[in-house]
């Protein structure tokens, strides 16, 4: 097996080790108020995202072709209208509902 | 890297191509997941006075399956570079081991929505519960067609060895399998963190 591309994969495993099990001792132990966990929860999840693309899928700025890159970042837009949109949409509607 | 010959160049250029449509193929999909989860967030709440995340969900087994699914990621990425140096049997290897993990988690996942069902908690009592099963179910349908498409790739590495097509439907299959992951990040930490909060 090549060095580096092991190193890459090991890398990214520990990195998903630790941003797993940060999330998963708080909860189980209770460590802080519900809000706050949330918060960990939600940066955990987003920087082990990119820690799999980054060492997993091998995604690079430098050296993935543009157009793979463009359709990623076309699909971030995508969901963030579409998921967005809706979560906007169906607060909104519950709030006026339970009025 | 040696340089490539210029048909081996024309034929690699070809398999980038391929790898750029089956990005948009992952693209479509991860949209696919992103409005199942927008679902979820939406139904979490109505549970039709039957019983919640927080009585349903064990954080023990999750953690068993998201663990299985990492294990499993990595021991592809293994098979990645064995292939990469040709070694047939190493990735043969590799792709067994990665299977059984993959086989675990399905395994952990169809136990825990049989439990469910049995317990009157299937996708018929309340919008929360159908929308977890879909959810759930449909990232499980996803792992179980990977699985399958690893007996296959094994099938064609140990009948083929490892040609150039054969080592390019490899290296797609790698990016469906690390996908997969990447959709489990989002099903722990917004369904079963959250609900054992």
């Amino acid at each position: 097996m090549e060095r580096h591309g092991l190193r890459s994969y090991l890398v990214g495993f520990a990195l998903a080790v630790v941003l797993t099990a940060i999330p998963f001792a708080l909860v189980a132990m209770h460590a802080l108020p519900p809000s706050r966990l949330a918060i960990v929860i939600a940066v955990a999840a987003i920087l082990q995202v990119l820690v799999h693309l980054r060492f997993f899928l091998h995604l690079d700025l430098a050296t993935t072709p543009r157009e793979n890159l463009l359709a990623i970042a076309f699909t971030a837009v995508l969901i963030f209208i579409m998921v967005g949109g809706s979560l906007w949409i169906m607060v909104d509607l519950h709030g006026r509902m339970s009025m | 890297m040696t340089v490539m010959a210029p048909e081996r160049k024309t034929s690699s250029d070809a398999y980038e191509q391929r790898a750029l449509g089956f990005w948009l193929y992952l693209m479509s999909d991860a949209v696919i997941f992103a409005l199942l989860f927008a679902t979820y967030a939406t139904m979490v709440a109505n549970t039709d006075g039957g019983p919640s995340g927080k009585t349903l969900f064990s954080l023990t087994n999750a953690a068993l399956e998201t663990m299985l699914l990492l294990v499993s990621s990595t021991t592809f990425g293994f098979a990645s570079l064995s292939s990469r140096t040709g070694n047939r049997s190493a990735v043969l290897g590799w792709l067994l081991v990665t299977f059984l993990l993959g086989l675990g988690f399905v395994c952990l996942e169809i136990r825990e929505f049989m439990g469910m069902i049995r317990a009157g908690a299937g996708p018929d009592r309340s919008g929360f519960l159908s929308a977890f099963f879909t959810l759930v179910g449909t990232h499980g349908v996803h792992v179980s067609v990977g699985l399958t498409w690893i007996l296959i790739m094994s099938g064609q590495v140990f009948l083929k060895g490892l040609s150039v097509p054969v080592t390019s439907r490899l290296f797609r299959l790698g990016l469906f399998w690390h996908f997969l992951d990447i959709a489990w990040v989002g099903i722990f930490s917004i369904v079963y963190l959250p609900g054992l909060l």
